[in-house]
């Protein structure tokens, strides 16, 4: 594998993390979206890439799915469900955008020194995918639990599967990427159009605890 | 592929899938969903005798042979059941026949998931198969369209995505385990030449591929702390799909467990899959055997009472061992014909008394004695007494412990009487004193119910040789 080659890989995985940071400090669900667009499309670009350098042009299928369904098709769903369910357009956050930060960068961390320490044997552009793909997992992870509103919990899962993506299309020679890519696009396909049906507006915009009896089924 | 018993378990369910969805009388449909999982069951049993070979996909072996016996046994009586819980729904007006229609296919969909989740020799193809048993369960969760049910539904599934979205990962790190061992491409995904060759692997890749497919998972099994969703989607979807879930989805989300199990055990230099399982078993059976406690809802107390009983199982299948394993399997098959068993009662309970609330419900074995004399029997059942089969399992369970690690039998013992006495002391207002609440003539079908219990009782009283043979013959396997 040629020096650019790498060099190229690197960056995008890298650049898959960086934005996932910047989902992270949106307060406003439009932005939030256009991020999440952004970091669908990264996503393609790193595919393609990896469809190339491996020469695995099944892989071209993974990338086309990232670029229209998740890059531009989810968003301009969501987009019209915020419109259309009246949905808050700011984020409600559990934890200070400091805070999450701070996290945040302890997971990817983390996640460096746990991927890089255990995996020394393997192909070394792999095993740093796989590091970059377990960062964008967790960061994706922090962002659901410090959302309260279900739009902001689902990029956080979306965002949360592209590192999954990342890290299967890393893994040389991995069968089943694009039927997996498929099965996960499906169910991003149902859980939009849960919320739509479901007319989630906000998950818990109350602290009052009757309500939160009657959601945990206890009822009096 | 020519038709044979291992594609049967799937092609079967497949097709009356797409047939009951396509039929619109509520009557036609229920029967047609009972004659299909009974030929799936033959399927099933035939695979018992004569065993098709494996291949790169699909596989059969004592292990998942068990499993598919035990899923589709329980899918058949849950059928009968739930025609005639259905018949009662539609004429009360709870469910349309569009939403029956489309409840009937999802039962299909979800019996083909699970038998290809248990057949699937591709840890990929596995994977899938349970997203898919996730996300028709998600649907029937949701079913009824109340906001509580709405609820229950979202909060599983973003829930159970995460723990897929898990044990995606770990299967990835799964096969870069294998990939340079085995090589690139299919080989290096299909169980049986993982487990071949899993003594070469890297074993720093299983350990951490472990983790994630017991987070992953583990969300599906339903252990503490990772059981948020069990509850409410227990207690908000339809009393047969609690029956299914609980019997039966528990079942194959562990069975996914013990097949990495088994692949770690093959590598000396992975990590110990037992103590993990062990602590997360105790935890979850201590901590859902206090929750018994504060229930006010009948079927959340029973779906505390599964996430006990997925403690005590998945505490046997860590602790390991001929024996112990042994007491797993039957503790894991006993639990789900138990448990469904009881569904089956509480379903026909909160008809004829129109709620959940175990307030609004009283002296059930006077009102209707055949239902609640059922529903003691069955809580007898799960409680662990003696004579019946929980009791042989539990007894074995806890002996085995003893003699290898006391202190952790003793808070084994402690949470099962801890159990015992919560989910006494909520059955006591359940079935004894003063009548309370609508008495109505319950039109239920008690067969599935007796059968189920009938089981037990024989299995506690007397186990017949073969099936010995045949228990330790798989907990063998499971090493």
């Amino acid at each position: 594998m040629s020096r650019i080659d790498f060099d190229i890989a690197h960056l995008l995985a890298g650049s898959l993390v960086l934005i996932s940071f910047l989902e992270l400090y949106q307060d406003r669900l439009y932005a939030l979206l256009n991020v999440y667009a952004l970091h669908a499309l990264t996503l393609a670009a790193s595919v393609a890439w990896q469809a190339l350098i491996q020469d695995a042009p099944h892989l071209y299928v993974t990338a086309a799915i990232a670029l229209t369904f998740k890059a531009i098709v989810i968003p301009l769903a969501l987009h019209r469900i915020i419109v259309k369910l009246g949905i808050h357009r700011e984020i409600e956050k559990v934890v200070g955008i400091g805070s999450t930060m701070l996290a945040g960068m302890g997971l990817v961390a983390l996640s460096l020194v746990v991927m890089l320490r255990i995996t020394h044997g393997a192909d070394p552009l792999a095993r740093e995918d796989l590091a970059f793909a377990l960062s964008v997992v967790l960061l994706g992870l922090l962002m659901m639990v410090t959302r309260r509103n279900a739009v902001g919990q689902v990029v956080g899962f979306m965002s949360l599967e592209n590192g999954l993506v990342l890290a299967a299309t890393g893994a040389r020679g991995m069968p089943l990427v694009v039927e997996i890519s498929v099965a996960f696009s499906i169910l991003i396909a149902f859980i939009v159009i849960g919320i739509f049906l479901f007319r989630i507006r906000e998950r818990f915009d109350t602290v009052d605890v009757a309500a939160l009896d009657r959601f945990r089924g206890e009822r009096r | 592929m020519s038709f044979d018993a291992l594609s049967g378990v799937l092609l079967v369910p497949a097709a009356a899938a797409a047939l009951l969805a396509a039929l619109p009388d509520y009557r036609l449909t229920a029967r047609l969903n009972v004659v299909a999982t009974t030929l799936t069951l033959a399927c099933a049993l035939s695979l018992l005798f004569a065993r098709p070979a494996s291949g790169r996909y699909l596989l059969i072996d004592d292990l998942n042979a068990t499993f598919i016996v035990l899923t589709t046994f329980v899918g058949f009586t849950t059928s009968v059941f739930s025609a005639s819980y259905i018949g009662h729904e539609l004429a009360i007006g709870r469910l349309t026949p569009p939403f029956v229609r489309f409840y009937h296919a999802m039962y299909q969909v979800l019996m083909l998931a699970m038998n290809l989740a248990l057949v699937a020799n591709n840890i990929g193809l596995m994977w899938v198969a349970i997203e898919v048993a996730t996300l028709t369960t998600v649907l029937m969760v949701g079913i009824y369209r109340t906001h509580e049910a709405l609820e229950a539904a979202w909060k599983y599934f973003i829930l159970g995505s995460v723990g897929i979205g898990l044990a995606l990962f770990g299967t990835i790190l799964v096969y870069m385990a294998a990939q340079p061992v085995v090589g690139e491409g299919l080989d290096a995904m299909v169980w049986s030449v993982l487990v071949k060759r899993a003594g070469a692997f890297d074993p720093a890749f299983l350990d951490l591929a472990f983790v994630f497919l017991l987070l992953g998972y583990g969300t599906k099994v339903g252990l503490a702390p990772l059981h948020a969703w069990l509850p409410d989607a227990h207690a908000e979807g339809p009393t047969p799909i609690s029956a299914v879930l609980s019997g039966l989805l528990l079942n194959v989300a562990l069975y996914a467990l013990l097949r990495y199990k088994m692949l770690l055990a093959v590598n000396a230099g992975a990590l110990a899959p037992g103590p993990l399982m062990v602590t997360l078993g105790l935890v979850s059976l201590v901590f859902a055997a206090f929750m018994l406690y504060r229930r006010r809802d009948i079927k959340r107390l029973f779906a505390y009472s599964s996430i006990e009983h997925m403690g005590i199982i998945t505490f046997a299948f860590g602790m390991g061992g001929p024996l112990a394993n042994f007491a797993g399997l039957l503790h894991m098959t006993m639990h789900s014909l138990t448990k469904s068993a009881i569904f089956f009662a509480v379903g026909h309970v909160a008809q004829v008394k129109g709620t959940q609330r175990i307030a609004d419900m009283g002296g059930l074995t006077e009102t209707h004695p055949v239902l609640g004399w059922g529903l003691v029997l069955g809580v007898v059942a799960i409680a662990g007494l003696p004579p019946l089969g929980i009791f042989m399992s539990e007894f074995l369970v806890v002996t085995s412990t003893f003699a290898r690690a006391p202190l952790l039998a003793l808070v084994l013992v402690f949470g099962l009487l801890v159990g015992l006495a919560g989910l006494f002391l909520r059955l006591n207002s359940i079935a004894f004193g003063a009548p309370r609440g609508p008495s109505a003539k319950a039109e239920a079908s008690y067969v599935p119910m007796f059968a189920h219990l009938l089981l037990v009782l024989i299995a506690g009283v007397y186990m017949p040789a073969a099936l010995v043979a045949w228990f330790q013959n798989v907990a063998g396997l499971l090493g």
